[in-house]
């Protein structure tokens, strides 16, 4: 069927291509399929539309998974999209190594990307041997807690700085009605919330040591396992609605102040930004959530798999040099709710939340490099299975989760 | 396969010894018609089926990644596999699963089609009432299946509301459970097509059949568990396939209804294996899972054509 109509669409524009230039179709998959990610990836397909000629063709794909999974399929298949969004670190190296994408080397020289996109870690996953291969457009920072004010003035306590002052709030917040933790049951949210909790108990030293070097000393270490204690009291407070909930269904819940807090990425502050809500009135944002706040450099990339056709190789030039434009960035930032890549954005319509991860990212002491810059895929899967397991399954010990992380990192790639 | 049947009446005649003279001469061409009327099909079994299985059987011996390649590693896919948790509930979810949706849709669909046969009124609204389920995408029957087990959204929720404060009905919202609601919904999916198979099954049956188990005072119970249903074999064995191919390969269900969750528990192979060639970029370990559920299958085949042809060799020794 696709085919036909490909075909079909071919014929027309040979058709018309004797009149005008063609007008290139770029088609990108993306997984922003939230409130807040959706207003975000207007803003994209917005200013890319305005520029004339070319025309941005939205593949919203919901759940990272499923959009990596349909892209990389798609590139072997030999059909693939214009732009593909992935996260930076090791889930498109081979995409590289194959000699699949564009290179945007030329491009970024002539705008001088190295000049002004900062952190170093957030450009060395697009730069790899001195050449460009994407386009990172944001920098968003695991570890976040969100809490709702409300919920917690109700319980009569105070809002948390950190996870041992949370759980110390907990009692209070269900005797008071209200869910204190919550969480969504899909693995990747359980396996992210334990990377904070791991960040906070190991800090930033040990943490290096452990995914970098894979040092199975600290893997099988004190800090782990506490992370890991931490990790089954934060279980004990958590609904029994969350198998199998979204995010952002998650985050509604700390929204609509029926639960207290949420460990997730900075991305839910584009939620409550759709819902009309104030930080520090209505809800809270907590760096860390510990004593010292920590940011990591995760966050999102595109990247512009090869084409056969000249135009639309052209558009896709086009499309990588408007995402990294200040005006853009700070549109999309702004709605996306996560960190401009570049420091010259006019943040002037920035809120407390984001002034307040610009300051922390200024310091590269605060700096907590994605896990997914060291580990690949393959790894990162068997975390999130083991994370889930240990997370849903109340029989399995402390030590037996430990003991079987140490066994992934053990033979990580 | 159709060119195998005139060969063997060719067979037979030849034996018999009385062949007509002028079909011989047309034989060549017609063969020569039969062999350019099959190789499409042929080319397509071989190519798609058995390059394939065996591309996949030995890319599970190699470490490949992205792209498959051709390191052999020996059995270091399997042993992964072996040794994985989530792998070994995965395999411990299907046999459940299966015999579990097995048994109760051949049941059910049976009992059901007995019922239709009684010669009720709007059988017609009736049977697009049981087949609706079978027409539907698993992923839209799976979700509402999801919100209607949901404890914040659905049944429980409900029930509590209208007073009943201790009433508890959320199997996916726990991991022990999590795979009966799975079920549940798996009958429910599939028991208005055995249901079909199995009335036209019945509807097949002699009626010269009832009529002699009427005269010999046999109830109608009876004759439907001990007359009618030996006589359906051909029915019966085709919803069985029918089932089996649905369970072995179940994926979009468990991803509407639970994502493999809580936690792993309600985990399948597919999941595995689609995981794992896909997002995860591991060919091997995807191939080696694959390849585990080719085993079970190949075995089936195997022992079947074991036993066909021990029947044949009997027929000709007779």
């Amino acid at each position: 069927m696709k085919r036909v109509v490909s075909v079909v669409a071919l014929c027309a524009s040979a058709l018309l291509g004797s009149t005008a230039v063609r007008a290139a179709d770029v088609e990108v998959i993306h997984w922003w399929t939230s409130g807040g990610e959706q207003a975000a990836v207007s803003v994209f397909a917005r200013e890319f539309d305005a520029l004339g000629g070319d025309n941005w063709v939205d593949t919203a794909i919901a759940g990272g998974e499923n959009a990596r999974s349909a892209t990389l399929q798609r590139i072997l298949g030999g059909d693939p999209p214009g732009a593909a969004q992935f996260n930076p670190g090791r889930q498109y190296e081979e995409l590289i190594a194959g000699g699949m994408l564009l290179d945007l080397t030329d491009l970024a020289t002539k705008e001088n990307w190295a000049g002004f996109i900062r952190p170093a870690s957030i450009s060395e996953a697009c730069l790899v041997d001195g050449r460009w291969w994407c386009v990172p457009v944001n920098i968003h920072s695991w570890n976040w807690g969100w809490a709702s004010i409300p919920a917690f003035e109700k319980a009569g306590v105070d809002v948390p700085s950190n996870l041992d002052e949370f759980l110390a709030a907990a009692p209070k917040l269900k005797e008071a009605g209200v869910i204190p933790f919550a969480i969504g049951g899909e693995s990747w949210q359980i396996s992210g919330a334990f990377g904070v909790v791991l960040t906070a108990a190991l800090g930033l030293e040990k943490r290096e040591q452990l995914f970098k070097d894979r040092n199975l000393e600290v893997a099988g270490g004190p800090e782990v396992k506490k992370a890991i204690e931490t990790f089954r009291s934060l279980k004990q407070w958590s609904d029994e609605g969350s198998a199998g909930r979204n995010w952002n269904d998650t985050t509604n819940l700390v929204v609509t102040d029926q639960a207290g807090m949420q460990i997730m990425g900075d991305w839910a502050r584009g939620e409550f930004g759709v819902a009309g809500e104030k930080p520090g009135v209505d809800y809270a944002c907590i760096p860390g959530p510990s004593t010292p706040p920590t940011v990591t450099t995760d966050g999102d990339i595109f990247l512009f798999p090869k084409q056969s056709d000249p135009e639309v190789e052209r558009a896709q030039l086009k499309m990588a040099s408007m995402m990294v434009n200040p005006q853009v960035q700070a549109l999309f930032n702004n709605a996306k709710g996560s960190m401009p890549i570049r420091d010259d954005v006019d943040m002037s319509l920035a809120d407390d939340c984001m002034k307040l991860g610009l300051s922390i990212i200024k310091d590269p002491a605060n700096i907590a490099i994605a896990a997914g810059r060291w580990i690949n895929n393959d790894t990162t899967g068997q975390l999130n299975d083991l994370w889930a397991q240990f997370w849903a399954d109340d029989s399995m010990t402390v030590e037996d989760a430990q003991a079987k992380f140490v066994e992934i990192i053990k033979v990580a790639e | 396969m159709a060119h195998i049947a005139p060969a063997k009446d060719d067979l037979a005649v030849a034996v018999s010894g009385v062949a007509a003279p002028d079909r011989d001469r047309r034989r060549p061409f017609a063969k020569l018609q039969a062999v350019l009327g099959t190789t499409p099909m042929i080319a397509t079994a071989v190519g798609v089926f058995v390059i394939c299985i065996l591309f996949s059987v030995w890319w599970s011996f190699t470490n490949s990644k992205l792209f498959p390649n051709n390191n052999f590693i020996g059995l270091a896919q399997y042993n992964r596999l072996w040794a994985n948790d989530r792998w070994i509930i995965s395999v411990n979810n299907i046999w459940f699963f299966g015999i579990m949706s097995m048994t109760f849709n051949m049941v059910f669909g049976y009992l059901l089609a007995v019922f239709m046969d009684q010669r009720i009124k709007q059988e017609d609204l009736f049977r697009s009432i049981f087949l609706y389920p079978f027409a539907m995408s698993s992923i839209v029957t799976g979700l509402v299946w999801q919100w209607m087990m949901d404890p914040n959204l659905g049944i429980q929720e409900t029930v509590r509301n209208l007073g009943w404060e201790g009433f508890n009905f959320a199997p996916l919202a726990r991991g022990e459970t999590a795979i009966y609601g799975l079920v549940l919904a798996g009958i429910w999916n599939g028991v208005g097509v055995t249901m079909a198979i199995m009335l036209a099954g019945l509807r097949g049956v002699d009626a010269e059949i009832w009529k002699a188990a009427k005269v010999d005072g046999i109830p109608a119970w009876r004759t439907y568990l001990f007359i009618v249903l030996p006589m359906m074999k051909g029915a019966i064995v085709t919803a069985f396939i029918l089932q089996a191919t649905g369970i072995i390969r179940v994926f979009d269900l468990v991803i509407a209804m639970t994502q493999g969750g809580p936690g792993i528990s309600t985990q399948m192979p597919a999941i595995y294996v689609i995981q794992h060639i896909t997002d995860r970029v591991n060919v091997g370990q995807g191939m080696a899972a694959a390849t585990m559920m080719l085993f079970p299958i190949a075995i089936l085949i195997a022992v079947r054509a074991l036993l066909e042809w021990r029947a044949r060799a009997r027929e000709k020794s007779v």
